[in-house]
């Protein structure tokens, strides 16, 4: 990407293997704290690698990278440093699942069934991106794979959780989306100010709780989402 | 507390460098859309290259300045007056440290050409660091001043110090350069540094390399996309800039997998408009990339504004690594001899 990033393409669709992979290889290049790294992002199928240029002068951006690659990318995957797991408590009531009804029409699943089929799977964070703290998360139930809204929502709330195609997502704060809204978590996703400001990192494995209003009531005070 | 807002002027934010390191869970590094000016700015208070500024767009803001400070002005040319204690407004000379009264209104006007001025000051704008950046994160609400633009009324921190720092960098500068004295109290160097990034005119060539996705468009539209000139849209922003002029069409219309993105991507959306992504931009995009603008000609396309005219021409890596060598070899040597001056 230019002369100060590169872009490292592993396939051209998403593979749940090939992106665990890649998020090994970009924890390993991360731990390495190459001086001359600014950022190193994890994508569903690439990462990319933004270079300071004061660190690298006339040097190929291209070639730091294929060398980095080839140093951290042949390690066995047993080296590869333990995935985080990350519990977030979901409340699936009709109050939280804007596209409740769609996503029921769409996969003739009960509410309940939504919810069920939604908690079961592991999932994983497959990248982050388009707001702070959005992670797209891999694993979703073939059952509930339905396609994003027609019109885009002008604001989905702090916390809904949405899926569409085969991904879930989590909306860190109120913007707008085309995801199909089933629930809400009650966590503060995103904080600027916390030591560790997202709640997901790349990589992460997810699971989701289900919880009922009371619970969901009492968590949002104490995260001070209420 | 020693710099207080007035009026805030179009879009002033307090700007740094940037904040790197956070890009894999979403937050893009911001900082000043011309990364050069800044720097000047700071070399001319005698501050670290990535100390925060106030970044000022198009129109500047009005400031009431309590103690005396040693300020500069740089990037895009400004009709800045100054007036001490309630006398007459009189020019502030910019590109230059200006050692300024306290108890003096600075009135920025607009900015003559170009589109980003920066207003430094001795030891910078202190406000809290977040994620070890004080840039303002306007789309994610933080960082700056509470993560938004300037309003009246805001006081933004400066050094605790600021008066003897000020006198102290002032004094050390006249051991070396004459001074100028000007009216209402202010004194500055006879000497003046030119500015780097903004053009005489508002057309600009600025050079790329091909992006991932540019064999998935027709070779007619890569052809227009390097013949043709595009006009900034009134609705470009530090996100990006979007392009009107000719549509850029694609040989099949596939849907590409959302990736990282860049500072000078250019994508194309199903419209086939293009938009150059800016230093808010998200961080991954799911749009066809046709170009990356190469980093020398960025702090350049971030002085054009909105209407003003814009051509690309295909640039090899080779040569883009080369000038973005060159353009930090450039910039180096003026703010080293800014800091002779400074006798450092």
């Amino acid at each position: 990407m230019g002369d100060a990033a590169v872009l490292v393409e592993f396939a051209d669709h998403v593979d749940l293997a090939i992106n665990a992979a890649i998020q090994a290889i970009v924890a390993r290049i991360r731990a390495g704290r190459a001086p001359w790294l600014r950022d190193v992002v994890p994508a569903f199928a690439a990462l990319a690698v933004h270079i300071d240029p004061d660190h690298i002068g006339s040097a190929d951006p291209i070639e730091l990278v294929r060398a980095l690659i080839e140093e951290h990318g042949r390690t066995r995957a047993t080296s590869t440093i333990a995935a985080r797991r990350v519990e977030v408590p979901v409340c699936y009531d009709a109050e939280f699942a804007l596209d409740l009804e769609p996503v029921m029409a769409r996969t003739r699943l009960s509410a309940e069934q939504v919810a069920t089929r939604h908690a079961e799977p592991d999932y994983h964070v497959l990248m982050m991106g388009f707001a702070p703290g959005h992670p797209y998360l891999g694993g979703l139930d073939a059952k509930l794979a339905i396609p994003r809204r027609a019109t885009p929502r002008p604001v989905v709330p702090a916390g809904s959780i949405a899926i569409a195609n085969q991904q879930c997502v989590v909306y860190p704060y109120a913007i707008s989306g085309g995801w199909n809204v089933i629930g809400r978590t009650p966590l503060k996703i995103f904080d600027a100010h916390r030591a560790e400001p997202s709640l997901f990192l790349p990589g992460d494995a997810v699971k989701f709780v289900p919880i009922d209003r009371a619970r969901f009531a009492r968590l949002a005070d104490e995260a001070g989402t209420a | 507390m020693s710099l207080v807002v007035e009026r805030p002027g179009l879009l002033s934010t307090v700007q740094d460098l940037g904040r790197f390191g956070w890009q894999h869970i979403g937050i893009v590094p911001c900082g000043a859309m011309d990364p050069e000016s800044l720097q000047i700015a700071n070399a001319l208070v005698g501050n670290a290259p990535g100390d925060a500024a106030i970044e000022i767009t198009v129109r500047g803001p009005e400031l009431l300045i309590e103690r005396q400070m040693l300020i500069a002005l740089s990037g895009a040319p400004m009709a800045a007056q100054l007036s001490h204690k309630g006398g007459a407004l009189v020019p502030v000379p910019s590109d230059r440290p200006v050692l300024v009264p306290s108890g003096s209104r600075l009135v920025c006007g607009s900015l003559s050409r170009g589109t980003r001025a920066y207003l430094a000051v001795a030891g910078g704008i202190v406000c809290k660091p977040v994620l070890d950046s004080r840039s303002t994160y306007l789309p994610g609400e933080f960082g700056g001043l509470a993560g938004r633009a300037l309003r009246s009324g805001d006081r933004l921190p400066v050094a605790s110090n600021i008066a003897t720092l000020s006198r102290e960098r002032f004094a050390g500068l006249t051991r070396r350069s004459r001074t100028a004295m000007h009216e209402q109290g202010m004194t500055s160097t006879r000497w003046s540094v030119p500015s780097q990034t903004v053009s005489g005119s508002e057309e600009l060539t600025v050079r790329f390399v091909d992006g991932h996705h540019a064999a998935l468009f027709t070779e007619r539209s890569r052809q227009v996309f390097t013949n043709e000139w595009y006009r900034i849209a009134p609705e470009s922003n530090r996100m990006g800039y979007r392009l009107a002029g000719p549509k850029l069409d694609r040989t099949r219309n596939v849907d590409v997998l959302s990736e990282p993105t860049a500072l000078g991507t250019v994508q194309v959306p199903a419209d086939g408009a293009p938009i150059v992504l800016m230093a808010d931009h998200q961080t991954t995009g799911g749009y066809a990339k046709i170009a990356e603008v190469i980093s020398a000609d960025m702090p350049r396309l971030a002085q054009l504004r909105p209407g003003g005219l814009l051509r690309f021409q295909s640039c090899q890596l080779s040569v883009a690594i080369a000038l973005r060598e060159q353009a930090r070899q450039r910039l180096r040597t003026m703010c080293r001899s800014i800091a002779w001056e400074y006798g450092t």
